[in-house]
């Protein structure tokens, strides 16, 4: 187990090394020069020039990325060109929202989707089977920009249970936060929770149909028994794999519905940045998510670890 | 009353009729035999009176076990049998356990859930059961894995489970199957202990007469769901009354006709394949980050040689190494030492380009005539598939030519070639894999278990189409089995293999009449013998 943990982190080491390489020569050949873009076209070439000896651009490549992944090992991702203020405050400042607002979305779908997907399991081909999957069929089609504006309409302007965009901060409490989160967590978790759903389901049947289901019938333990206590575990790996890709994907993939809402998340800082040219922002977000990628996935790995005794001793 | 009695069961799955009135009984303290080939419907015989059948199944007639009418009794009823007085174990052990729990709580689990034992308690009488079965604490405690046992072993701990009440009836669905003959004679050992212990009925189902004979007081012979015959063992199996009785007996213990003429007597046997001091090394398990445990030599040292046209039995256990033997003789593993030689031209160390013209004079049948194919190839590809050995690409014409003689070779029609796999029976499919084998006319064949997935009557005619082109085309045959029938009917040597190692080598009679080392011994006393058997039982049953 030790062994398999230490090789997990190594490669998720190396991960971080290569790809902090990559976003650093990629946003490099990037066209856009970001002193031109803070100083506008009609710049001074004299001052463009100052600007850019300032900003350490006229510096070699190499020297530029060292600088630039050191400072990250000790928290420092340099200052936003547009926003005049260090990175990592920007990104702390969104990542208060996006974080929690990815992990409720979680939350969600796993509780909607692991119930659905195991119990259309145990009543294949049967109505119930039947309906569920159509519903989830619907949930992985319905755009989900189209859906949280019906949550909106329902639950903002007519029921008033909860505001309709906008995030008042941590600061005003926990419960307004989580309020104004709920109605994204919610249209961001559907269709995530269709597709894990039709995973669970297909898992379970694979693992239904193995021989040690029909020896656990044979020890007279009734289907609804060997179902949760024989099958569930077993179906879990392929349940695992998606959830580690859907967290990734709602930290930073969220923002059309961060835009739907109002709110100041990571997808709308890194759309700002990319569009002003404020690459070291990007670079920093990027990096950031490369970051809980690869940690996702060394949770993901020490998962299977834990519903799998075979894996903890492979290499 | 029987403890358990079938009378005039009819079943059948989504309207397929799969059981015609079928009658059978066992009493307590009684092994009954349930013979067949594959499809005959034994094993949804088992799933009936465990009412695990498929969804769409319906059943007819009346089963009745310790007074219970089985096929009327409710789901609730049938849990509070299953597992408690009615046990069942499964063929395939490797996967009949849950890989995620560990083997104590798979034993424990049904005592619990019968009983309402407390865990602790429970686990007690699960390490009991361990033991009884052969599974001592000191090297399998109650928290190993199903991964970390071997097939014997885990058929073990599907016994504890199923025995870990007393049933009073226990179904063995081809409980030995899937294991080597050792193997197979220490569990029929334990099932007939378990037998005696607790007056415990089996209702044993087998396609290996040799096996049933071995160990059933009566017999039912099925076929296409219907019982031909049933009786006490001795006098069913010697007098043969039944026609389909006599056909699966002479099948079981068929020798092809074999004309001992190797090719051309006259001249001196030519070297084919000779092999010297071969080894492979697997490396270790890792242990740390570090460091690895050591390295496994699964071949260790071994030399022989191949005359053309002979035909050697490789035997032994499994995991004896015979496998990997036969893999690096055909380049598709390397040695880690040692010398192949395949008429003269060494084949260590070459690249697959150069492998080439040895790769026309060797060719291979596996055992599973299911999974080596494409089903979505044709005939007529599947076969051809070797032909690209060949240093000249042949025309399509040619191509069908040559495809249709092998497959005239084997038996099958030249007609055949425009077919999918699926359309073809096991028997016919192991036919389509030896036409792909000989198509390149090749000068070896490495068959490995090649009839050991077919039923008796399709094996002797496999078998014969062996001894066949062994004759016809002057082949050299390397039989990898663990079935010393196979051996005994169509081989003229017998090379026997214990970890690694050769242990032995003789005229195919003389081994496995008179084995000299402790390793054929073993093997020799371990595999079942129809005739013996019966022997054994005629005087058992003359003594009652």
């Amino acid at each position: 187990m030790t062994a398999y943990l230490a090789k997990r982190l190594l490669i998720g080491l190396a991960t971080l090394v290569v790809a902090s390489m990559v976003v650093f020569a990629v946003l490099e050949v990037v066209p856009g020069d970001p002193a031109l873009i803070m100083l506008g076209m009609n710049a001074e070439p004299e001052a463009l020039a100052t600007l850019r000896e300032q900003m350490g651009l006229n510096q070699p490549l190499l020297m530029r990325y060292l600088d630039w992944a050191s400072g990250m090992i000790v928290g420092d991702f340099g200052r936003s060109y547009t926003y005049s203020s260090p990175v990592i405050e920007l990104i702390g400042e969104r990542a208060a929202v996006s974080l929690p607002l990815a992990l409720l979305s979680l939350v969600l779908s796993t509780v909607i989707a692991l119930p659905v997907g195991i119990f259309a399991a145990s009543r294949r081909g049967r109505p119930a089977d039947t309906i569920s999957m159509g519903v989830a069929q619907v949930g992985v089609a319905i755009p989900n920009f189209w859906f949280a504006l019906l949550l909106i309409y329902l639950f903002a302007v007519w029921l008033r249970l909860v505001p309709a965009g906008g995030f008042p901060g941590w600061n005003a409490g926990l419960w307004p936060g989580v309020k104004a989160l709920i109605l994204p967590a919610i249209a961001l978790a559907l269709p995530q929770a269709a597709i894990l759903a039709r995973v669970t389901r297909s898992a379970m049947l694979e693992v239904l149909g193995e021989d040690y289901i029909r020896t656990a019938r044979a020890k007279g333990m009734p289907r609804r028994v060997v179902l949760w206590h024989h099958a569930l575990r077993n179906a879990l790996i392929p349940v695992l794999t998606i959830l580690g890709l859907q967290f990734a994907f709602l930290l930073a993939g969220t923002i059309i519905i961060e835009n739907v809402f109002y709110l100041p998340g990571l997808g709308r800082l890194v759309f700002q940045a990319i569009t002003q040219r404020d690459l070291i922002v990007v670079e920093g977000v990027v990096m950031l998510l490369v970051a809980s990628v690869v940690l996702v996935n060394i949770l993901v790995d020490i998962g299977y670890a834990i519903v799998d005794p075979r894996l903890r001793t492979r290499q | 009353m029987s403890l358990l009695s079938i009378e005039n069961l009819s079943l059948d799955i989504a309207g397929t009729p799969i059981l015609k009135d079928v009658d059978l009984t066992i009493e307590p303290g009684e092994v009954l035999g349930l013979v067949g080939e594959s499809g005959s419907g034994k094993s949804m015989t088992a799933l009936t009176v465990m009412q695990l059948l498929p969804e769409a199944a319906r059943a007819r007639g009346q089963v009745t076990f310790n007074g219970i009418d089985i096929l009327k009794a409710p789901e609730e009823a049938m849990c509070r049998l299953r597992g408690d007085d009615l046990g069942m174990v499964f063929q395939e052990p490797m996967t009949a356990l849950n890989p995620v729990k560990t083997i104590g709580e798979q034993v424990a689990e049904g005592i619990r859930w019968h009983t309402g034992a407390s865990r602790a308690n429970a686990e007690d009488r699960a390490r009991a059961m361990l033991d009884r079965v052969g599974l001592p604490e000191a090297k399998f405690p109650l928290s190993r894995f199903p991964h970390q046992l071997s097939g014997g072993q885990r058929q073990r701990v599907v016994i504890a489970i199923a025995c870990a009440l007393n049933p009073k009836l226990l179904i063995a669905d081809e409980p030995t199957t899937a294991l080597d003959v050792v193997l197979q004679a220490q569990i029929l050992e334990l099932l007939r202990e378990l037998v005696v212990e607790n007056r415990m009925g089996l209702l044993l189902i087998s396609h290996d007469l040799a096996v049933v004979a071995d160990m059933a007081d009566r017999v039912t012979i099925l076929r296409h769901g219907e019982v031909m015959e049933s009786g006490p063992t001795a006098s069913v199996l010697t007098e043969q009354r039944h026609p389909y009785t006599r056909r699966l007996a002479e099948a079981s213990t068929h020798v092809p006709a074999r004309p001992h003429t190797p090719a051309s007597p006259n001249t001196e046997p030519t070297r084919l394949l000779e092999v010297s001091n071969i080894v492979k090394d697997y490396p270790g398990a890792r242990k740390g980050l570090f460091s690895r445990a050591k390295p496994f030599r699964a071949v260790d040292d071994v030399s022989f040689s191949l005359d053309t046209g002979h035909a050697v039995a490789l035997v032994g256990r499994s995991g004896c190494g015979k496998s990997t033997l036969a893999r690096m003789i055909l380049a598709l593993d390397t040695p880690t030492a040692g010398e192949i030689r395949l008429a003269g031209e060494n084949l260590a160390g070459k690249s697959q380009r150069e492998l080439r013209h040895a790769r026309r004079d060797m060719q291979v049948v596996f055992q599973d005539p299911y999974g080596s194919f494409n089903p979505r190839h044709r005939v007529e590809r599947l076969v051809a598939e070797p032909l690209h050995l060949l240093d000249e690409k042949p025309s399509a014409q040619n191509r069908r030519e040559r495809v249709a003689e092998a497959l005239h070779l084997v038996g099958l029609s030249p007609a055949d070639m425009e077919k999918f796999p699926h359309e073809f029976s096991g028997g016919q499919r192991q036919r389509i894999s030896i036409a792909r084998a000989i198509i390149t006319r090749p000068k070896l064949i490495v068959a490995d278990e090649p009839v050991s997935a077919l039923d008796v009557s399709i094996r002797a005619q496999v078998l014969d189409l062996f001894a066949d082109l062994n004759h016809r085309l002057g082949l050299t045959y390397l039989f990898i089995t663990h079935d010393l029938t196979v051996a005994r009917a169509i081989t003229d040597e017998v090379m026997v293999m214990h970890e690694g190692q050769i242990m032995e080598r003789g005229p195919t009679h003389a081994v496995l009449d008179a084995p000299r080392t402790e390793a054929a011994r073993a093997l020799v006393n371990a595999a079942p013998d129809l005739n013996q058997s019966l022997k054994k039982r005629r005087h058992l049953e003359a003594g009652k």
